[in-house]
C-alpha cells in the first residue's frame, strides 16, 4: 500500500464555502431563558439580568427517564425543542448534532468519588449518564428520532466543530439537521481544571433550502482570523467563559436581524469566518 | 426508510492497529490467522473484579514525543504506540506533501480519552479544601478531545478535527464524518481512526451493569455471559479513492441510525442496526449478496447479541458468513469501530474470515451462520458493525478493488 499515486494533489489551498438557511433557534443560559429573551435583550427591549440558567422539566420524555433526567438532559431536550418548533419541523424526522465542550462534570465528579472511595461499585445509571452521547441518546428516546446523531468534542471549540459538521451535513446530505451545542457547570474540584460556571446550550435548526420559517442565511469558511467578540459585555463575558456560548456572536447578527461577518472560536490555527444574511 | 445516494469510495491508503492481540498488523493476523486470543484475568491497576481483560502490554514504559508530553497518559500513549508502528507516520508524512496542512481533517473516536489520570487524581484530596493534590492536566487527557488534539498535533496539522464519542460506535462515525467533509470538498484527505484505554469507570461501570463476563467473553454462544474489556488503538488514512489501484482497500458505504428505544439496551429486535446496515448497503449501492463476511459488534452479552442477531438474520438470512472478534481482542469500546475496520481491512487483504474466539456452541436462537473456524476464501465486501450505548449505531462497508 505504498502507492503514492493520489487522485488529488494540492498545494494552495480553495477555501470552500458552506451555507445553509437557519431555520429556528433554541437558547437557554444564564439569564437567558429563551431565543425569544435573547432577541429581546439584542434589540434593546429589555435588559439582561444576570441569573443562573433555568432547566425546565423534561416533560417528554417517559417517566422513568424523566426521573434519571440530568441538567445536560433538561438543557438540551429544552433547548432543541424550541428550535424545532421555531423551524416548524418534526423533531422525529430531524438527523441530530450534539457537540460539548466537557459533557457531564457533574456526573464524572460523582463517578470519581466513588471510584476513589472503598465501595467502587458506580450506579449504573451514573455509569450510562457517563457517556458523551448522553444527551444525544436522551433526545432520541424522547423525540423518537430514529436518523443518524453524532456527539463531538473540540475542547473550547465544540461549538465551531458542531456548526461545521452540520454545515457539511447540508451540503452533502442536503436535508434539515439539529444543532445542540451545550456544556453544563463543573463543580469541584474539577472546577479548578474547568472553570465552567453555569449551564448554556444553544439549538440551530438548519436546511439547504429557503422555507416560509426562514430566519437567514449562514455561509462559513475556515480562516486563521481571531475569533470576534460579543457586541454586549454581559454577552462577551458568557462568551468567554462558556464554550457552548462562543456562538454568541452569531446569535447577536441574527437575533439583530442584522447581515454581517464574525469569526468564530474553533481551533488552534483554525477558526471559522461566518457570514450571516437576514 | 430515507433514501440513500451512493456514495464516491475512499480509499485506506496506510493503516496500523494496536490491541491486547499485540502492536501492529502483522501481530494481529498472526493471531487472527492462529485463532489466538488475548484477553487474560484482570489484574489492572488496584481493580477488583473477576473478569478477563484485553490489555496492550508495555504502554507503561511508552515516553512521550518530547513536543507532546503534556498529553502524557495511557490513552494517548497507546495512541502514539499506533501511530509510529507499520509504517504509518511515515506514509501519512508522504501523503501530506500533497496537500495543505488545512485540508487534512483529523477524527479520533474515543469513550473515555484520558479519564484514568482523573480517576486517580481523586485519590489524593486536600482534606480540608477537597482540590485535587496532584491534579491531571484536564485538557490533554481527560477532555474527550485530548485524543483528536494529540493526533493533529503529531502531524502538524491544521485542518478540520474533533473528537467523536458516541460511546462503542465512536470510531465507526469517523468515517462517517470524514466521509462528508471529502464529499463537501472541505478537506482532501483525513486521518481517523479510534483510541480507548482501560480505566476504572468502564471496569466498574459495566460491572455495576452486571456486563462484565468472569471469562474470556463468548459472543453469540449459548452460554455468553457478557463483555471482555479490552483496548486498542487503530488509525486509518483515508484519500479518494485512485481508480488504477487494485488491490486497494476502500470504504464504500457508512449507514447510521439511532434505535431511539433506551439508554443501554438495544431495541430487542435490532431496528436501529437494521437501519444502519441498510444505509451502508445503499450508500455502497450492494444488495446483501455482495458482502462475504460480517464483522459482528458482539459483545457477548445475553441482550447485545440477540438484537444483532435478530437484525443480521432478517436480512442477511444465515448466508453470509459472521463472527466478532471481540473475543480475541475484548470489547475496545470507543476505539472497536475502527479497530474492526482495520481487521476487516486485514481480512480483505489476506483473504480470509476470521473465527470467533472463544465461542464454542453457538446460540441456536441466533440463526446466521457465525463463524468458528478460520476459512481461507476471497473476500470482495466486508460489512463491520459499531452500536453503542444511547442508541447509536453505525456499520462500514469495505472493499477491494478489482
Amino acid at each position: 500500500m505504498n502507492d503514492t499515486t493520489r487522485a488529488t494533489a494540492r498545494t494552495t489551498v480553495p477555501t470552500t464555502l458552506l451555507g445553509a438557511w437557519i431555520e429556528g433557534v433554541g437558547l437557554l443560559g444564564p439569564g437567558l431563558a429563551s431565543w425569544q429573551q435573547l432577541s429581546q435583550i439584542v434589540r434593546g427591549i429589555e435588559p439582561y439580568c444576570a441569573a443562573r440558567t433555568l432547566l425546565p422539566a423534561p416533560t417528554l420524555l417517559p417517566p422513568a427517564e424523566r426521573r434519571r433526567a440530568v441538567a445536560l438532559v433538561k438543557l438540551t431536550l429544552a433547548t432543541g425543542l424550541e428550535a424545532v418548533a421555531h423551524a416548524g419541523r418534526d423533531a422525529a424526522t430531524l438527523p441530530s448534532i450534539f457537540t460539548s465542550s466537557s459533557g457531564d462534570g457533574q456526573n464524572i465528579h460523582a463517578i470519581c468519588e466513588t471510584l476513589a472511595s472503598s465501595e467502587r461499585e458506580i450506579s449504573p445509571t451514573r455509569f450510562h449518564n457517563s457517556v458523551h452521547n448522553a444527551a444525544a441518546g436522551y433526545w432520541s428516546i424522547a423525540t423518537g428520532a430514529t436518523a443518524p446523531s453524532t456527539a463531538l468534542c473540540a475542547y473550547d471549540g465544540s461549538f465551531g466543530a458542531g456548526l461545521l459538521e452540520a454545515l457539511v451535513w447540508i451540503a452533502t446530505e442536503k436535508t434539515p439537521v439539529l444543532l445542540l451545542a451545550y456544556d453544563v457547570d463543573y463543580p469541584a474540584p474539577l472546577h479548578a481544571l474547568r472553570p465552567i460556571a453555569d449551564a448554556f446550550c444553544t439549538a440551530l435548526v438548519l436546511a439547504p433550502e429557503r422555507s416560509t420559517n426562514t430566519l437567514g442565511y449562514i455561509d462559513a469558511q475556515l480562516t486563521q482570523a481571531a475569533p470576534t467578540s460579543a457586541t454586549l459585555p454581559e454577552l462577551e463575558q458568557l462568551r468567554a467563559n462558556i464554550p457552548a456560548a462562543r456562538c454568541l456572536p452569531l446569535l447577536e447578527l441574527l437575533a439583530a436581524r442584522r447581515a454581517g461577518s464574525v469569526v468564530l472560536d474553533y481551533l488552534d490555527d483554525c477558526e471559522l469566518a461566518v457570514n450571516i444574511q437576514c | 426508510m430515507p433514501t440513500y445516494t451512493s456514495m464516491n469510495p475512499l480509499q485506506l491508503s496506510c493503516f496500523t492497529l494496536t490491541t491486547s492481540l499485540g502492536a501492529g498488523l502483522d501481530a494481529n493476523l498472526q493471531a487472527l490467522q492462529h485463532q489466538r486470543s488475548g484477553l487474560a484475568p484482570c489484574t489492572f491497576e488496584t481493580v477488583q473484579i473477576d473478569t478477563a481483560i484485553g490489555a496492550v502490554a508495555g504502554l507503561d514504559a511508552i515516553a512521550m514525543r518530547s513536543d507532546l508530553s503534556a498529553f502524557d497518559c495511557r490513552n494517548n500513549r497507546l495512541a502514539q504506540q499506533a501511530l509510529t508502528q507499520d509504517n504509518f507516520a511515515t506514509q501519512v508524512h508522504d501523503a501530506l506533501a500533497h496537500y495543505a496542512a488545512n485540508r487534512v481533517g483529523v477524527f479520533v473516536g474515543t469513550s473515555t480519552a484520558g479519564i484514568l489520570e482523573t480517576e486517580l487524581a481523586y485519590r489524593q484530596r486536600d482534606p480540608q479544601s477537597g482540590l485535587l493534590l496532584h491534579p491531571p492536566r484536564y485538557r490533554y487527557s481527560h477532555n474527550s478531545y485530548s485524543s483528536a488534539d494529540f493526533v493533529r498535533r503529531y502531524f502538524g496539522l491544521t485542518g478540520p478535527a474533533a473528537t467523536i464519542s458516541t460511546a462503542c460506535s465512536s470510531s465507526a462515525k469517523v468515517f462517517a464524518t470524514a466521509q462528508r467533509m471529502i464529499d463537501a470538498d472541505l478537506i482532501d484527505a483525513a486521518i481517523v481512526g479510534g483510541v480507548d484505554s482501560l480505566c476504572l469507570t468502564t471496569l466498574y461501570g459495566f460491572s455495576s451493569l452486571q456486563l462484565t463476563s468472569p471469562q474470556p467473553c463468548r459472543p453469540f454462544d449459548a452460554q455468553r455471559d457478557g463483555i471482555s474489556i479490552g483496548e486498542g488503538a487503530a488509525f486509518i488514512l483515508l484519500e479518494r479513492a485512485v481508480n488504477s489501484r487494485t488491490d486497494n482497500i476502500l470504504l464504500l458505504g457508512v449507514g447510521e441510525s439511532s434505535d431511539a428505544y433506551h439508554m443501554s439496551s438495544p431495541h430487542p429486535e435490532g431496528r436501529g442496526a437494521q437501519q444502519a446496515m441498510q444505509a451502508a448497503l445503499a450508500r455502497a449501492g450492494l444488495t446483501v449478496d455482495a458482502i462475504d463476511y460480517i464483522n459482528l459488534h458482539g459483545t457477548a452479552t445475553p441482550s447485545n447479541d440477540a438484537a444483532e442477531g435478530f437484525a443480521v438474520a432478517a436480512l442477511f438470512g444465515a448466508r453470509t458468513p459472521a463472527s466478532s472478534t471481540k473475543g480475541a481482542t475484548g470489547h475496545t469500546l470507543g476505539a472497536a469501530g475502527a479497530v474492526e475496520a482495520a481487521i476487516g481491512a486485514l481480512a480483505l487483504m489476506h483473504d480470509f474470515i476470521p473465527a470467533g474466539a472463544n465461542t464454542r456452541s453457538v446460540d441456536p436462537a441466533l440463526p446466521i451462520d457465525y463463524v468458528l473456524e478460520n476459512r481461507r476464501q476471497p473476500l470482495r465486501h466486508v460489512l463491520s458493525n459499531s452500536f453503542g450505548f444511547g442508541g447509536t449505531n453505525c456499520s462500514l462497508i469495505l472493499g477491494k478493488s478489482a
